[in-house]
Parts: C-alpha cells; sequence; structure tokens
C-alpha cells in the first residue's frame, strides 16, 4: 500500500523537478538573445564585404553563434515544457533589449515604446494560452 | 542616433515572413522525423535554410536604426506563423490567438511611433 502511494509523489517530484529546470533554461534563454542582438547590432555596424573584415568581426560572430544556442535551448525548452509558461517568460527579452538599447546605444526611450513592448508582451502571453488544449 | 529608417523596418519585416516559412517547413520535416537518418531531409533543410536566411535580412535590418524599434518587430513573425498555421496545417483560430496577435500588431506599430 504505502509503495503504491510512493510512487505517485515521486513522479510528480521529478515532473516539478523538470518543469523548474526548464523555467530556468528559458529565463537564461531570454538573457542569451538579448546578449545577442547587442552583438549582432555592434557587429553590423562594423560590417563590410571582405573577408578578413568577416572573420575578424568578433561581436558578429558571437553575436550569431549566441543566436544560434539560444534557438536551440528554445527548442529543448519548448520540446519540454509548456507553451503557456514558455512564452511570457521568452517576451521578457523585449525588455532587457530595450534596457540594454537605452544604456549601450543611447537609444530614447518612450512612452510609445514602453506601451509597445507591453502591448507585445501581453500579445504573447495570450498566444501561449491560446495554444493550450 | 535618431529614428529609424523605413528601409530598416522593412528589411526586419521581411526577415520575419522568411523566417516564418522556416518555421513551416521544419514543421513539416518535424513530423516525419522517424530514426536518425531522417533527420537529413529537404523539409528540414530547407526550414533551417530559410531561418539562416531571415537572419541575414535581420543582420542587414538592424544595421541602421534603433535596436529598441527593430528588434520587437520580429514579433510580427508570430502573426505570420499562425496564419500559415491556419493555412496549411489546419489549425483553427481560437479567441486568446485573435487577441493575442491584434495585441502583438498594436505593440508592434506603437514601438514604431516610438522610433
Amino acid at each position: 500500500m504505502s509503495t503504491f502511494a510512493a510512487r505517485p509523489a515521486t513522479s510528480e517530484n521529478a515532473a516539478s523537478e523538470r518543469h523548474k529546470r526548464s523555467l530556468v533554461m528559458v529565463c537564461s534563454c531570454t538573457l542569451i538573445s538579448a546578449a545577442a542582438q547587442i552583438l549582432m547590432k555592434i557587429g553590423v555596424a562594423h560590417f563590410s564585404m571582405n573577408w578578413h573584415a568577416l572573420l575578424t568581426n568578433v561581436p558578429l560572430i558571437a553575436g550569431y553563434s549566441l543566436y544560434g544556442v539560444f534557438t536551440l535551448m528554445m527548442v529543448m525548452a519548448l520540446r519540454e515544457g509548456e507553451l503557456s509558461l514558455i512564452y511570457p517568460i521568452i517576451s521578457l527579452s523585449y525588455v532587457w533589449v530595450t534596457v540594454l538599447s537605452y544604456f549601450i546605444f543611447h537609444d530614447h526611450i518612450n512612452l510609445f515604446k514602453l506601451a509597445g513592448i507591453s502591448s507585445i508582451m501581453f500579445g504573447v502571453t495570450m498566444l501561449g494560452r491560446g495554444e493550450r488544449k | 542616433m535618431n529614428g529609424t529608417p523605413l528601409s530598416s523596418i522593412l528589411l526586419v519585416l521581411f526577415g520575419s515572413v522568411v523566417g516564418s516559412f522556416g518555421a513551416v517547413f521544419l514543421k513539416l520535416g518535424a513530423v516525419r522525423l522517424k530514426g536518425f537518418w531522417s533527420l537529413l531531409n529537404w523539409r528540414l533543410a530547407l526550414g533551417v535554410s530559410l531561418y539562416l536566411g531571415s537572419s541575414v535580412f535581420y543582420g542587414m535590418g538592424i544595421r541602421h536604426g534603433q535596436l529598441s524599434v527593430l528588434f520587437p518587430m520580429v514579433s510580427v513573425g508570430y502573426v505570420w506563423t499562425l496564419l500559415w498555421a491556419r493555412i496549411f496545417f489546419q489549425e483553427r483560430f481560437t479567441r486568446p490567438k485573435v487577441l493575442g496577435l491584434g495585441l502583438v500588431l498594436l505593440g508592434c506599430c506603437f514601438v514604431g511611433l516610438g522610433s
């Protein structure tokens, strides 16, 4: 009797452990994606069409590589986790990119941009919910 | 760095269209996955190529203009993807999906106005 009672509890623990792991992974994903964006932006600013310039463009290469890492991590997270949870977290990257652009590129932050990214984040959250079966 | 040229916005939007077709072909390839060697099928290859292609247009797009305007514009890709899912995979438009798409589009307009 006790073994039967214990079994669901442990599988539930394992599931929530996996769940937590995929959430942490998605959160770190958003930081990686933001870093990739900043590096790509710096990289394309120095872009010129010759091999030497391309191969020594460290920010461009690093940015695209991080973007690749981000994409692979997303695929893994989406296979395991729930879209309704993952989508809202991914949309955090809009916040990071806006804040980092302000500090690094001196982009202006105004009410339109804040309203815009809020609306996008809310919309992406709704999309995640719409996928729930 | 003030303002964001329309050409940059159009490049980013075009990249989002290309990327959304990438998702369509990845899906077409993924449903046929059976065993290791099935990874080498033209649908997955085309999907990955379209994704890579979209990142090139995106890179060209963010060269000029503000990243805080151009990066959020990528979210228009959600609109295309759901549209193709409706057309090619007969996935239904539920109310939260339509509402979500509306909010994403509205947000992109606001971000554009903030440029």
